[in-house]
Protein backbone atom coordinates (compact mmCIF):
# COMPACT_ATOMS: atom_id res chain seq x y z
CA UNK A 1 0.00 0.00 0.00
CA UNK A 2 3.15 2.37 1.50
CA UNK A 3 4.19 2.46 -2.69
CA UNK A 4 0.75 2.73 -3.97
CA UNK A 5 0.66 5.68 -1.90
CA UNK A 6 4.11 7.16 -3.06
CA UNK A 7 2.87 6.57 -6.79
CA UNK A 8 -0.12 8.49 -6.40
CA UNK A 9 1.60 12.26 -4.85
CA UNK A 10 -1.67 14.32 -5.13
CA UNK A 11 -3.80 12.40 -3.01
CA UNK A 12 -2.26 12.32 0.38
CA UNK A 13 -5.03 12.31 2.25
CA UNK A 14 -4.64 9.00 4.57
CA UNK A 15 -8.32 8.18 4.36
CA UNK A 16 -8.49 7.55 0.44
CA UNK A 17 -5.06 5.41 0.63
CA UNK A 18 -6.58 3.52 3.25
CA UNK A 19 -10.08 3.30 1.95
CA UNK A 20 -8.44 1.89 -1.44
CA UNK A 21 -10.31 -0.97 -2.30
CA UNK A 22 -9.51 -4.70 -2.83
CA UNK A 23 -9.67 -4.44 -6.29
CA UNK A 24 -7.53 -1.45 -6.86
CA UNK A 25 -4.67 -3.23 -4.93
CA UNK A 26 -4.11 -5.94 -7.48
CA UNK A 27 -3.26 -2.72 -9.38
CA UNK A 28 -1.35 -1.03 -7.17
CA UNK A 29 1.38 1.07 -8.72
CA UNK A 30 -1.04 3.08 -10.60
CA UNK A 31 -2.51 6.27 -10.04
CA UNK A 32 -6.25 6.66 -9.24
CA UNK A 33 -8.40 7.97 -11.85
CA UNK A 34 -11.42 8.76 -10.29
CA UNK A 35 -12.29 8.43 -6.76
CA UNK A 36 -15.91 7.86 -5.04
CA UNK A 37 -16.21 8.94 -2.19
CA UNK A 38 -19.53 8.24 0.83
CA UNK A 39 -21.71 9.22 -2.28
CA UNK A 40 -25.33 9.65 -1.48
CA UNK A 41 -28.24 10.43 -4.00
CA UNK A 42 -32.09 11.01 -2.80
CA UNK A 43 -34.67 11.80 -5.55
CA UNK A 44 -37.23 13.47 -3.03
CA UNK A 45 -37.36 10.74 -0.27
CA UNK A 46 -36.17 7.79 -2.38
CA UNK A 47 -32.88 7.01 -1.01
CA UNK A 48 -30.92 5.79 -4.25
CA UNK A 49 -27.22 5.53 -3.30
CA UNK A 50 -26.70 4.90 0.23
CA UNK A 51 -23.20 5.63 0.39
CA UNK A 52 -20.69 4.45 -2.71
CA UNK A 53 -17.09 4.09 -2.28
CA UNK A 54 -15.38 3.59 -5.67
CA UNK A 55 -11.60 3.95 -5.99
CA UNK A 56 -10.66 3.48 -10.25
CA UNK A 57 -7.13 2.83 -10.97
CA UNK A 58 -5.65 4.01 -14.63
CA UNK A 59 -6.26 1.50 -17.34
CA UNK A 60 -9.14 -0.05 -15.27
CA UNK A 61 -12.18 -1.43 -16.92
CA UNK A 62 -14.92 -1.15 -13.97
CA UNK A 63 -18.38 -3.12 -15.34
CA UNK A 64 -21.14 -1.90 -13.39
CA UNK A 65 -24.03 -4.34 -13.20
CA UNK A 66 -27.33 -3.95 -11.56
CA UNK A 67 -31.26 -4.51 -11.47
CA UNK A 68 -32.75 -1.60 -12.86
CA UNK A 69 -33.34 0.68 -10.23
CA UNK A 70 -30.44 -0.29 -8.67
CA UNK A 71 -28.83 3.29 -9.22
CA UNK A 72 -26.28 2.48 -11.42
CA UNK A 73 -26.78 5.25 -14.02
CA UNK A 74 -27.29 7.72 -11.28
CA UNK A 75 -23.94 6.59 -10.02
CA UNK A 76 -22.32 7.64 -13.38
CA UNK A 77 -24.30 10.34 -13.84
CA UNK A 78 -22.94 11.65 -10.13
CA UNK A 79 -19.43 11.23 -11.36
CA UNK A 80 -19.41 14.23 -13.67
CA UNK A 81 -22.28 15.89 -12.03
CA UNK A 82 -25.37 15.50 -14.54
CA UNK A 83 -26.86 14.47 -11.22
CA UNK A 84 -25.99 16.30 -7.93
CA UNK A 85 -24.80 14.08 -5.46
CA UNK A 86 -26.42 14.46 -2.22
CA UNK A 87 -23.39 13.89 -0.28
CA UNK A 88 -20.45 12.72 -0.76
CA UNK A 89 -16.96 13.39 -2.76
CA UNK A 90 -15.28 13.25 -6.45
CA UNK A 91 -11.91 12.99 -7.53
CA UNK A 92 -11.22 13.23 -11.22
CA UNK A 93 -7.49 12.38 -11.95
CA UNK A 94 -6.43 13.30 -8.43
CA UNK A 95 -8.42 17.02 -8.61
CA UNK A 96 -11.76 17.01 -6.13
CA UNK A 97 -14.40 18.34 -6.96
CA UNK A 98 -15.60 21.57 -5.54
CA UNK A 99 -18.88 21.61 -4.38
CA UNK A 100 -21.56 23.86 -1.54
CA UNK A 101 -24.71 22.97 -0.53
CA UNK A 102 -27.20 23.90 -3.35
CA UNK A 103 -30.87 25.20 -3.51
CA UNK A 104 -32.83 21.63 -3.14
CA UNK A 105 -31.07 19.97 -0.86
CA UNK A 106 -28.21 18.42 -2.72
CA UNK A 107 -24.92 19.63 -3.45
CA UNK A 108 -23.78 21.87 -6.60
CA UNK A 109 -20.37 22.90 -8.08
CA UNK A 110 -19.07 25.63 -6.48
CA UNK A 111 -16.73 26.37 -9.32
CA UNK A 112 -18.08 26.03 -12.29
CA UNK A 113 -15.04 26.75 -14.45
CA UNK A 114 -13.65 23.98 -12.44
CA UNK A 115 -16.47 21.39 -12.93
CA UNK A 116 -16.17 22.46 -16.65
CA UNK A 117 -12.56 22.06 -17.03
CA UNK A 118 -12.82 18.30 -15.06
CA UNK A 119 -16.03 17.36 -17.37
CA UNK A 120 -13.93 17.78 -20.63
CA UNK A 121 -11.81 15.24 -18.80
CA UNK A 122 -14.48 12.43 -18.69
CA UNK A 123 -15.97 11.03 -21.88
CA UNK A 124 -19.40 10.36 -21.48
CA UNK A 125 -21.14 8.09 -23.61
CA UNK A 126 -24.70 8.25 -23.54
CA UNK A 127 -27.60 4.86 -23.53
CA UNK A 128 -29.63 7.39 -26.23
CA UNK A 129 -26.47 8.65 -28.31
CA UNK A 130 -27.22 12.55 -27.90
CA UNK A 131 -25.17 13.59 -30.66
CA UNK A 132 -26.18 17.01 -32.11
CA UNK A 133 -28.25 16.59 -34.81
CA UNK A 134 -27.83 20.22 -36.25
CA UNK A 135 -24.05 18.78 -36.71
CA UNK A 136 -22.64 16.51 -39.06
CA UNK A 137 -20.44 13.56 -37.49
CA UNK A 138 -17.55 14.97 -38.20
CA UNK A 139 -18.36 18.39 -36.74
CA UNK A 140 -19.82 16.36 -33.74
CA UNK A 141 -16.07 14.68 -33.21
CA UNK A 142 -14.61 18.14 -33.41
CA UNK A 143 -17.01 20.49 -31.37
CA UNK A 144 -15.37 20.12 -27.92
CA UNK A 145 -11.85 19.90 -29.20
CA UNK A 146 -11.84 23.24 -31.05
CA UNK A 147 -14.98 24.95 -28.53
CA UNK A 148 -14.10 24.02 -25.42
CA UNK A 149 -10.47 23.10 -25.18
CA UNK A 150 -9.65 25.38 -28.14
CA UNK A 151 -7.21 23.47 -29.94
CA UNK A 152 -6.24 24.23 -34.03
CA UNK A 153 -8.85 23.80 -35.96
CA UNK A 154 -6.32 21.11 -38.39
CA UNK A 155 -5.18 19.47 -35.92
CA UNK A 156 -8.96 18.27 -34.30
CA UNK A 157 -10.03 18.26 -37.87
CA UNK A 158 -6.85 15.15 -38.49
CA UNK A 159 -7.66 13.78 -35.25
CA UNK A 160 -11.40 13.74 -35.64
CA UNK A 161 -10.74 11.99 -39.19
CA UNK A 162 -8.37 9.27 -37.07
CA UNK A 163 -10.58 8.21 -34.64
CA UNK A 164 -13.79 7.79 -36.79
CA UNK A 165 -11.10 5.89 -38.88
CA UNK A 166 -10.94 3.85 -35.49
CA UNK A 167 -14.55 3.25 -34.97
CA UNK A 168 -15.41 2.66 -38.88
CA UNK A 169 -17.23 5.45 -39.57
CA UNK A 170 -14.98 7.61 -41.34
CA UNK A 171 -16.61 7.46 -44.80
CA UNK A 172 -20.02 8.78 -42.69
CA UNK A 173 -18.46 11.86 -41.55
CA UNK A 174 -19.91 14.61 -43.59
CA UNK A 175 -23.36 12.40 -42.71
CA UNK A 176 -26.10 14.20 -40.29
CA UNK A 177 -26.84 11.73 -37.15
CA UNK A 178 -30.00 11.17 -38.55
CA UNK A 179 -28.91 9.42 -41.52
CA UNK A 180 -26.87 6.60 -39.43
CA UNK A 181 -27.66 3.50 -37.67
CA UNK A 182 -28.10 3.45 -34.06
CA UNK A 183 -24.75 1.66 -34.02
CA UNK A 184 -23.51 3.81 -36.11
CA UNK A 185 -24.49 6.66 -34.13
CA UNK A 186 -23.00 5.24 -31.18
CA UNK A 187 -19.63 4.37 -32.37
CA UNK A 188 -19.51 8.47 -33.66
CA UNK A 189 -20.50 8.72 -29.92
CA UNK A 190 -17.68 7.65 -28.97
CA UNK A 191 -15.52 8.75 -31.51
CA UNK A 192 -16.57 12.68 -30.20
CA UNK A 193 -15.53 11.85 -26.79
CA UNK A 194 -12.46 10.15 -27.56
CA UNK A 195 -11.59 13.35 -29.38
CA UNK A 196 -11.52 15.07 -26.01
CA UNK A 197 -8.46 12.89 -24.58
CA UNK A 198 -10.04 12.02 -21.80
CA UNK A 199 -8.47 10.25 -18.94
CA UNK A 200 -11.81 8.43 -18.26
CA UNK A 201 -14.66 7.04 -20.03
CA UNK A 202 -17.93 6.81 -18.91
CA UNK A 203 -20.60 4.43 -20.52
CA UNK A 204 -24.31 4.58 -19.30
CA UNK A 205 -26.08 1.58 -21.08
CA UNK A 206 -23.97 2.05 -24.66
CA UNK A 207 -25.88 -1.09 -26.22
CA UNK A 208 -29.29 -1.02 -24.45
CA UNK A 209 -30.79 1.06 -27.13
CA UNK A 210 -29.55 -0.94 -30.27
CA UNK A 211 -31.31 -3.36 -32.10
CA UNK A 212 -29.56 -6.57 -31.07
CA UNK A 213 -27.49 -7.42 -34.79
CA UNK A 214 -25.82 -3.68 -33.84
CA UNK A 215 -24.81 -4.65 -30.31
CA UNK A 216 -21.71 -6.25 -31.66
CA UNK A 217 -19.90 -3.38 -33.66
CA UNK A 218 -20.35 -1.57 -30.09
CA UNK A 219 -18.72 -3.73 -28.37
CA UNK A 220 -16.22 -4.75 -30.42
CA UNK A 221 -14.98 -0.50 -30.64
CA UNK A 222 -15.24 -1.11 -26.69
CA UNK A 223 -12.89 -3.92 -26.45
CA UNK A 224 -10.26 -2.35 -28.77
CA UNK A 225 -10.55 0.82 -25.87
CA UNK A 226 -10.47 -1.43 -23.18
CA UNK A 227 -7.40 -3.60 -24.86
CA UNK A 228 -5.10 0.30 -25.08
CA UNK A 229 -5.46 0.81 -21.41
CA UNK A 230 -8.17 2.95 -21.36
CA UNK A 231 -9.55 4.03 -18.47
CA UNK A 232 -13.73 2.98 -18.35
CA UNK A 233 -17.11 2.54 -16.19
CA UNK A 234 -19.09 1.19 -17.75
CA UNK A 235 -22.55 0.21 -16.70
CA UNK A 236 -23.72 -2.54 -19.02
CA UNK A 237 -26.52 -5.29 -19.22
CA UNK A 238 -24.03 -7.05 -21.18
CA UNK A 239 -22.60 -9.87 -19.73
CA UNK A 240 -20.07 -11.33 -21.85
CA UNK A 241 -18.54 -7.94 -22.06
CA UNK A 242 -18.56 -7.32 -17.93
CA UNK A 243 -17.00 -11.36 -17.61
CA UNK A 244 -14.42 -10.94 -20.69
CA UNK A 245 -13.59 -7.31 -21.17
CA UNK A 246 -13.32 -5.87 -17.89
CA UNK A 247 -10.85 -6.66 -15.14
CA UNK A 248 -13.52 -5.41 -12.24
CA UNK A 249 -17.13 -5.67 -11.93
CA UNK A 250 -19.19 -3.94 -9.16
CA UNK A 251 -22.83 -5.41 -8.59
CA UNK A 252 -25.02 -2.36 -7.16
CA UNK A 253 -28.09 -3.72 -5.38
CA UNK A 254 -30.35 -1.22 -3.75
CA UNK A 255 -28.12 1.61 -3.76
CA UNK A 256 -25.28 -0.02 -1.88
CA UNK A 257 -22.28 -2.30 -3.18
CA UNK A 258 -23.29 -5.89 -3.16
CA UNK A 259 -20.14 -7.34 -5.37
CA UNK A 260 -16.70 -5.53 -6.09
CA UNK A 261 -13.94 -8.19 -7.34
CA UNK A 262 -12.33 -9.21 -10.43
CA UNK A 263 -14.48 -10.73 -12.61
CA UNK A 264 -13.59 -14.49 -12.50
CA UNK A 265 -14.32 -14.15 -8.47
CA UNK A 266 -17.13 -12.17 -8.91
CA UNK A 267 -18.67 -14.81 -12.00
CA UNK A 268 -17.13 -17.58 -10.57
CA UNK A 269 -17.75 -18.09 -6.55
CA UNK A 270 -20.13 -15.10 -5.16
CA UNK A 271 -21.46 -15.02 -2.11
CA UNK A 272 -23.95 -13.04 -2.66
CA UNK A 273 -27.71 -14.74 -3.34
CA UNK A 274 -29.06 -12.01 -4.62
CA UNK A 275 -26.06 -11.68 -7.43
CA UNK A 276 -26.29 -15.05 -8.75
CA UNK A 277 -30.08 -14.50 -8.61
CA UNK A 278 -29.28 -11.72 -11.13
CA UNK A 279 -26.74 -13.62 -12.65
CA UNK A 280 -29.83 -16.45 -13.55
CA UNK A 281 -32.44 -14.31 -14.91
CA UNK A 282 -30.00 -12.73 -17.66
CA UNK A 283 -30.80 -13.97 -21.33
CA UNK A 284 -28.47 -16.55 -22.88
CA UNK B 1 -58.81 62.78 -65.09
CA UNK B 2 -62.13 61.49 -63.74
CA UNK B 3 -61.72 57.96 -65.44
CA UNK B 4 -58.17 57.62 -64.95
CA UNK B 5 -57.01 53.55 -65.77
CA UNK B 6 -54.80 51.76 -62.86
CA UNK B 7 -51.62 52.09 -64.42
CA UNK B 8 -52.12 55.55 -65.50
CA UNK B 9 -52.94 56.41 -61.77
CA UNK B 10 -49.69 54.00 -60.59
CA UNK B 11 -46.84 55.06 -63.28
CA UNK B 12 -43.58 56.01 -61.98
CA UNK B 13 -44.11 59.58 -63.95
CA UNK B 14 -43.92 63.09 -62.01
CA UNK B 15 -47.78 62.69 -62.03
CA UNK B 16 -48.27 59.03 -60.70
CA UNK B 17 -48.50 57.52 -57.49
CA UNK B 18 -45.82 54.82 -58.08
CA UNK B 19 -43.17 56.00 -56.42
CA UNK B 20 -45.25 57.18 -53.27
CA UNK B 21 -46.98 53.80 -53.12
CA UNK B 22 -43.43 51.86 -52.89
CA UNK B 23 -42.23 54.43 -50.69
CA UNK B 24 -45.13 53.66 -48.43
CA UNK B 25 -44.87 49.75 -48.93
CA UNK B 26 -41.25 50.12 -47.62
CA UNK B 27 -42.16 52.13 -44.53
CA UNK B 28 -44.46 49.14 -44.09
CA UNK B 29 -41.67 46.99 -43.79
CA UNK B 30 -39.61 48.76 -42.14
CA UNK B 31 -42.33 49.11 -39.22
CA UNK B 32 -43.21 45.82 -39.25
CA UNK B 33 -39.42 44.57 -39.18
CA UNK B 34 -38.83 46.45 -36.43
CA UNK B 35 -41.71 45.68 -34.27
CA UNK B 36 -40.53 42.13 -35.25
CA UNK B 37 -37.20 42.56 -34.13
CA UNK B 38 -38.17 43.97 -31.17
CA UNK B 39 -40.63 41.32 -30.27
CA UNK B 40 -37.84 39.08 -30.97
CA UNK B 41 -35.64 40.03 -27.71
CA UNK B 42 -38.76 40.87 -25.93
CA UNK B 43 -40.12 36.88 -26.57
CA UNK B 44 -36.03 35.69 -25.71
CA UNK B 45 -36.64 37.63 -22.58
CA UNK B 46 -39.92 36.40 -22.20
CA UNK B 47 -39.02 32.24 -22.79
CA UNK B 48 -35.95 32.80 -20.71
CA UNK B 49 -38.30 33.92 -17.83
CA UNK B 50 -40.84 31.60 -18.15
CA UNK B 51 -38.22 28.47 -18.48
CA UNK B 52 -36.06 29.24 -15.92
CA UNK B 53 -37.01 32.07 -13.74
CA UNK B 54 -38.06 32.39 -10.37
CA UNK B 55 -41.63 32.00 -9.16
CA UNK B 56 -42.07 36.50 -9.42
CA UNK B 57 -40.49 36.86 -12.58
CA UNK B 58 -42.29 33.63 -14.07
CA UNK B 59 -45.68 35.02 -12.83
CA UNK B 60 -44.57 38.93 -14.12
CA UNK B 61 -43.83 36.79 -17.28
CA UNK B 62 -47.21 35.20 -17.40
CA UNK B 63 -48.65 38.61 -16.93
CA UNK B 64 -47.16 40.11 -19.94
CA UNK B 65 -48.07 37.17 -22.22
CA UNK B 66 -51.94 36.99 -20.94
CA UNK B 67 -52.65 40.81 -20.93
CA UNK B 68 -50.78 41.53 -24.35
CA UNK B 69 -52.73 38.68 -26.12
CA UNK B 70 -55.59 39.44 -24.73
CA UNK B 71 -56.10 43.37 -25.38
CA UNK B 72 -56.53 44.50 -29.15
CA UNK B 73 -53.26 45.74 -31.24
CA UNK B 74 -55.21 48.81 -32.24
CA UNK B 75 -55.54 49.64 -28.43
CA UNK B 76 -52.21 48.98 -27.96
CA UNK B 77 -51.03 51.55 -30.54
CA UNK B 78 -53.28 54.22 -29.36
CA UNK B 79 -52.08 53.22 -25.58
CA UNK B 80 -48.19 53.72 -26.90
CA UNK B 81 -49.25 56.93 -29.49
CA UNK B 82 -51.08 58.98 -26.97
CA UNK B 83 -49.16 57.57 -23.62
CA UNK B 84 -45.97 58.64 -25.69
CA UNK B 85 -47.23 62.12 -26.52
CA UNK B 86 -48.89 63.16 -23.07
CA UNK B 87 -45.34 62.16 -21.85
CA UNK B 88 -43.36 64.22 -24.06
CA UNK B 89 -45.97 67.23 -23.99
CA UNK B 90 -45.60 66.27 -19.94
CA UNK B 91 -41.40 66.80 -20.50
CA UNK B 92 -41.70 69.54 -23.41
CA UNK B 93 -44.23 72.12 -21.11
CA UNK B 94 -41.58 71.07 -17.50
CA UNK B 95 -39.20 73.03 -19.85
CA UNK B 96 -41.53 76.10 -20.43
CA UNK B 97 -43.29 74.74 -23.65
CA UNK B 98 -46.60 75.08 -24.48
CA UNK B 99 -49.04 72.67 -26.51
CA UNK B 100 -49.24 68.83 -27.20
CA UNK B 101 -46.37 66.89 -28.61
CA UNK B 102 -46.92 64.38 -31.36
CA UNK B 103 -45.19 61.24 -30.57
CA UNK B 104 -43.53 59.52 -33.60
CA UNK B 105 -46.17 57.48 -34.93
CA UNK B 106 -43.24 54.93 -36.52
CA UNK B 107 -41.77 54.89 -32.87
CA UNK B 108 -45.27 54.01 -31.41
CA UNK B 109 -46.35 51.84 -34.46
CA UNK B 110 -42.98 49.71 -34.06
CA UNK B 111 -42.87 50.04 -30.30
CA UNK B 112 -46.43 48.18 -30.26
CA UNK B 113 -45.97 45.75 -32.85
CA UNK B 114 -42.91 44.39 -31.04
CA UNK B 115 -44.81 44.59 -27.83
CA UNK B 116 -47.62 42.84 -29.04
CA UNK B 117 -45.88 40.05 -31.04
CA UNK B 118 -43.33 40.22 -28.35
CA UNK B 119 -45.81 37.95 -26.20
CA UNK B 120 -46.60 35.38 -29.23
CA UNK B 121 -42.69 35.67 -29.84
CA UNK B 122 -42.15 34.05 -26.10
CA UNK B 123 -44.53 31.39 -26.45
CA UNK B 124 -42.99 30.02 -29.32
CA UNK B 125 -40.04 30.53 -28.38
CA UNK B 126 -41.00 28.55 -25.04
CA UNK B 127 -42.60 25.80 -26.81
CA UNK B 128 -39.34 25.36 -29.48
CA UNK B 129 -37.07 25.06 -26.01
CA UNK B 130 -39.05 22.20 -24.74
CA UNK B 131 -39.00 20.55 -28.09
CA UNK B 132 -34.71 20.24 -27.89
CA UNK B 133 -34.04 16.54 -27.18
CA UNK B 134 -32.63 17.05 -23.75
CA UNK B 135 -29.93 14.26 -24.34
CA UNK B 136 -28.51 17.15 -27.03
CA UNK B 137 -27.72 19.42 -23.86
CA UNK B 138 -26.84 17.07 -21.70
CA UNK B 139 -23.84 15.71 -24.23
CA UNK B 140 -23.18 19.22 -24.60
CA UNK B 141 -22.81 19.47 -20.23
CA UNK B 142 -20.89 16.57 -20.63
CA UNK B 143 -18.36 18.10 -22.64
CA UNK B 144 -17.54 20.83 -20.78
CA UNK B 145 -19.28 23.52 -21.91
CA UNK B 146 -19.85 26.92 -20.53
CA UNK B 147 -23.59 28.34 -20.71
CA UNK B 148 -22.90 30.75 -23.30
CA UNK B 149 -21.11 28.47 -25.39
CA UNK B 150 -24.03 26.11 -25.25
CA UNK B 151 -26.53 28.86 -25.73
CA UNK B 152 -24.74 29.59 -28.86
CA UNK B 153 -23.66 26.18 -30.33
CA UNK B 154 -26.45 24.07 -29.46
CA UNK B 155 -29.43 25.19 -27.80
CA UNK B 156 -30.04 28.42 -30.95
CA UNK B 157 -29.47 26.86 -33.73
CA UNK B 158 -32.05 23.89 -32.51
CA UNK B 159 -34.18 26.43 -30.95
CA UNK B 160 -34.52 28.25 -34.36
CA UNK B 161 -35.28 25.09 -35.77
CA UNK B 162 -38.33 24.40 -34.22
CA UNK B 163 -39.50 28.30 -33.56
CA UNK B 164 -39.09 29.01 -37.84
CA UNK B 165 -42.61 27.60 -38.84
CA UNK B 166 -44.24 29.99 -35.82
CA UNK B 167 -41.80 33.04 -36.56
CA UNK B 168 -42.99 32.44 -40.31
CA UNK B 169 -46.84 33.00 -38.62
CA UNK B 170 -45.87 35.96 -36.49
CA UNK B 171 -44.28 37.68 -39.02
CA UNK B 172 -47.59 37.64 -41.07
CA UNK B 173 -49.94 39.05 -38.58
CA UNK B 174 -47.25 41.45 -37.85
CA UNK B 175 -47.17 42.64 -41.31
CA UNK B 176 -50.88 42.70 -41.94
CA UNK B 177 -51.20 44.69 -37.73
CA UNK B 178 -48.95 47.48 -39.14
CA UNK B 179 -51.81 48.53 -41.38
CA UNK B 180 -53.19 49.27 -37.84
CA UNK B 181 -50.27 51.73 -37.41
CA UNK B 182 -51.32 54.30 -40.16
CA UNK B 183 -53.95 55.68 -37.13
CA UNK B 184 -50.74 57.65 -35.64
CA UNK B 185 -50.59 58.88 -39.28
CA UNK B 186 -48.01 57.45 -39.93
CA UNK B 187 -47.85 57.39 -43.81
CA UNK B 188 -47.17 53.38 -44.44
CA UNK B 189 -48.97 51.41 -47.22
CA UNK B 190 -52.48 51.81 -45.86
CA UNK B 191 -52.55 54.93 -44.85
CA UNK B 192 -50.78 56.11 -48.58
CA UNK B 193 -53.39 54.33 -50.13
CA UNK B 194 -56.17 55.98 -48.41
CA UNK B 195 -54.66 59.45 -49.40
CA UNK B 196 -54.04 58.37 -52.94
CA UNK B 197 -58.16 56.95 -52.54
CA UNK B 198 -59.03 60.55 -51.32
CA UNK B 199 -57.68 63.01 -53.71
CA UNK B 200 -58.61 60.93 -56.63
CA UNK B 201 -61.37 59.39 -56.01
CA UNK B 202 -60.32 56.33 -57.13
CA UNK B 203 -60.44 54.30 -53.83
CA UNK B 204 -60.88 50.70 -55.46
CA UNK B 205 -57.55 51.07 -57.60
CA UNK B 206 -55.56 52.66 -54.76
CA UNK B 207 -56.79 49.52 -52.34
CA UNK B 208 -55.96 46.87 -55.14
CA UNK B 209 -52.37 48.27 -55.40
CA UNK B 210 -51.75 48.07 -51.45
CA UNK B 211 -53.53 45.01 -51.90
CA UNK B 212 -51.12 43.80 -54.23
CA UNK B 213 -48.05 45.38 -52.52
CA UNK B 214 -48.67 43.55 -49.38
CA UNK B 215 -49.10 39.91 -51.55
CA UNK B 216 -45.43 41.00 -52.94
CA UNK B 217 -43.84 41.36 -49.52
CA UNK B 218 -45.83 38.34 -48.06
CA UNK B 219 -43.73 36.07 -51.08
CA UNK B 220 -40.55 37.65 -50.80
CA UNK B 221 -40.60 37.00 -47.04
CA UNK B 222 -42.15 33.11 -47.38
CA UNK B 223 -38.95 32.69 -49.85
CA UNK B 224 -36.72 33.86 -46.88
CA UNK B 225 -39.12 31.51 -44.52
CA UNK B 226 -38.55 28.53 -46.27
CA UNK B 227 -34.92 29.30 -47.21
CA UNK B 228 -34.17 29.23 -43.34
CA UNK B 229 -35.90 26.80 -42.18
CA UNK B 230 -34.54 24.62 -44.73
CA UNK B 231 -30.94 25.45 -43.68
CA UNK B 232 -31.78 25.31 -39.75
CA UNK B 233 -33.47 21.55 -40.42
CA UNK B 234 -30.13 20.40 -41.76
CA UNK B 235 -30.02 16.72 -40.44
CA UNK B 236 -33.62 16.64 -39.50
CA UNK B 237 -34.63 13.54 -41.08
CA UNK B 238 -36.71 13.72 -43.81
CA UNK B 239 -35.89 17.57 -44.28
CA UNK B 240 -34.02 18.67 -47.51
Amino acid sequence: MSSSALAQPVLQDPDLALAASSADAQLSGQKTAISIRNLHKNFGDVEVLKGIDIDVAEGQVVSILGSSGSGKSTLLRCVNFLESPTMGEITIAGETVRTRPGKNGDLEAADIGQLNRLRSNVGMVFQSFNLWSHKTVLENVMEAPVYVQKRPVAECHDEACAYLEKVGIYDKRFSYPSRLSGGQQQRAAIARSLAMHPKVMLFDEPTSALDPELVGEVLRVMRALADEGRTMLVVTHEMGFAREVSNRVIFLEQGWIEEDGAPETVFGASRSARFRQFIAAQPH
Amino acid sequence: MSHASFWELMNFGPDGWGWSMMRAAGVTVMVALAGFILGGFIGSFGAWAKIAGNRPVRIAADAYTTILRGIPDLLVIFLFYFGGSLALSAIYRAFGGEGFVDFPGFAAGAMAIGLTSGAQHTEVFRGAYYAIHDGELEAAKAAGMTRMMMLRRIIMPLLLRHALPGLGNIWQVVLKESALVSVTGLIELARQAQIGAGSTRQPFYFFMAAALLFLMITFVSNRVFRFSEAHFSRGVRGAR
